[in-house]
């Protein structure tokens, strides 16, 4: 018998990614697994890096706007809803009533896109294929008002620094509320074909826990945050751009896994089309547009601004020195924070459950890299 | 474990129901893929697709007066204006303009800055081409807009 065999080794280092289907994106995972037990994995992220915080320095005020869109492109809406509330901070505006509700709309809108972009991929990824094709169905009503309002669907640009370029157009009403009135029972269709499953659930329950001290301790926003059972969302919490004047209900749960944060998510669109209606119904007549000057130029100084964007914090940090151009631009994105509870959340679990956890994080590579 | 738990497991109560779902949705009426090549979709009204350069209806003349301000608007630097200056009338008049479709990310702000809405993002989507330099357009092409393929099956 030779001293050892390749039978002694018990450890495998395995790289995930970065071309993996169920990563989301660019990400590389290295695992270091006993068998099929986790012992510790390690992110490798920069793969999707474009230097979007140096590209603002480079661009005037009003320029770097469409690049926020190209961060968390499936929530772009709530991209540029933050930059555009920094840069008013800065100015110390805001934008015109109408122009407040309109962005409302459009964001929740934008919530209810990513979630479902959220729901089909977790879905595909755990092994259940329809929920996809259903997700995706609904999710193009919601780009068609987007392109009919600002004429694109994906990375929007959809306002700009001081309120809004366009103004709804005709038959905006009529749209919206044919949404929210089609949209609720659909959501009971994705529950009635996920939320009894046996699968599903045996594939969820108990998988990737995380706690509401470990959210607090990574700083872990968002849904995750908030199955976990701690009750904060910036919309209640800071609320902006008019979300006091809505009613709604914050979702919870109390276990923390990964079928917590599903039924969160769940309810979370039901909310959004709750605000959405109580938004349609009065719009308020006015302009869109707010006191701007044509070429920007904030005064020196700095401003901080986080909005509750559908994967959580999003936040954007804006200093200016009086130029027409940025001096810095930080962003803190909720992907990139999120992330990097991961490894507390895999770790001693199964292999198989790490396709769980990533989908579950709802992680966008384009923000993590940024 | 209570009754009612029990039989939804025996009776795979969950499956039927997710089962449902999928046999509801066969119906033709909820087909919503598009035949892509032979119909086009109409987009939106507002989309921001292929950049044209308007032209006067009237007599035909370039409606853009050469001012410069959607190059200067571009974040992307894409837009060249080539101008002279006519000594009989003194005003600039265009002479080239060049666009580089390969780094616009079709943003709008070009359009915005127009003064006289003569550069305009249309409804065209077929912007492919076989080649880097086929995604310079210049002012030629820029007036009479692609000419995609039409395809029929
Ligand atoms: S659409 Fe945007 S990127 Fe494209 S040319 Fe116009 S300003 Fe530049
Ligand atoms: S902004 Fe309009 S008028 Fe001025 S150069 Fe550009 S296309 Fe011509």
């Amino acid at each position: 018998m030779p001293d050892s065999t390749f039978l002694d080794s018990t450890e495998l280092v395995l790289n995930m990614g970065p071309q993996h289907p169920s990563t989301h994106g660019v990400l590389r995972v290295i695992l270091k697994l006993d068998g099929e037990k986790i012992l510790g994995t390690d992110c490798v992220i920069g793969y999707l890096h474009r230097g979007v915080e140096k590209i603002a320095e480079n661009r005037t005020w009003a320029q770097f706007n469409p690049y926020v869109d190209r961060m968390d492109y499936v929530a772009s809406v709530s991209n540029g809803l933050g930059y555009c509330l920094a840069v008013e901070k800065l100015l110390n505006m805001e934008a015109p009533p109408r122009a407040q509700v309109v962005r409302v709309i459009l964001t929740e809108l934008n919530r209810i896109a990513s979630h479902l972009v959220w729901l089909g991929t977790h879905a595909l990824d755990i092994g259940a294929i329809t929920p996809v094709f259903y997700c995706f169905r609904e999710r193009e009503e919601a780009l068609n008002i987007f392109e009919k309002y600002c004429g694109a669907r994906l990375t929007t640009h959809a306002f700009r620094i001081g309120g809004l370029q366009y103004d709804t157009y005709e038959g905006f009403e009529q749209d919206v509320k044919a949404f929210c009135d089609m949209f609720p029972p659909k959501v009971d269709e994705y529950e009635a074909l996920l939320t009894g499953n046996r699968i599903w659930k045996g594939r969820l329950t108990n998988v990737g826990v995380l706690t509401a001290d470990e959210c607090k301790e990574y700083g872990v926003t968002g849904p995750l945050l908030r199955a976990a059972g701690v009750k904060w969302d910036l919309r209640k919490a800071q609320p902006y751009s008019g979300y006091e004047k809505y009613d709604f209900e914050i979702p919870i749960r109390q276990n923390g896994d990964t079928f917590d944060r599903y039924i969160v998510r769940m309810q979370e669109m039901r909310q959004a089309v709750r605000i959405i209606r109580q938004a349609v119904e009065n719009i308020p007549e006015g302009p869109i547009m707010g006191k701007v000057a044509k070429v920007i130029k904030p005064p020196v100084g700095e401003a901080y601004v986080s909005i509750e964007a559908p994967k959580g914090e999003l936040g954007y940090y804006v200093v200016s020195d009086g130029s027409t151009q940025p001096y810095r631009v930080r962003v803190r994105p909720p992907s990139f924070v999120n992330l990097q509870a991961l490894d507390r959340m895999v770790r001693g679990g199964l292999v198989a459950d790490i396709v769980a956890v990533i989908g579950t994080l709802d992680i966008v590579l384009g923000e993590v890299d940024r | 474990m209570s009754g009612g738990k029990i039989f939804r497991k025996i009776f795979l109560v969950d499956l039927f129901q997710g089962l449902a779902v999928t046999f509801r949705n066969q119906n033709p009426k909820y087909i919503v893929t598009e035949q892509y090549p032979a119909e086009r979709p109409k987009v939106a009204e507002r989309y921001r697709g292929a950049p044209r350069l308007n032209n006067n209806p009237d007599n035909g003349e370039t409606l853009c007066i050469a001012c410069n301000l959607c190059a200067l608007a571009c974040p992307e630097n894409l837009i060249v204006v080539g101008s002279e200056r006519n000594e009989q009338t003194r005003r600039k008049e265009l002479t080239t303009f060049t666009y580089d479709l390969s780094r616009c990310m079709f943003c709008g702000l070009c359009e915005d800055a127009c003064p006289v809405d003569a550069l305009e993002l249309t409804q065209d989507f077929e912007l492919a081409s076989y080649s880097r330099p086929g995604m310079i357009w210049d002012r030629q092409m820029l007036e009479e807009g692609p000419r995609p393929k039409q395809y029929k099956c």
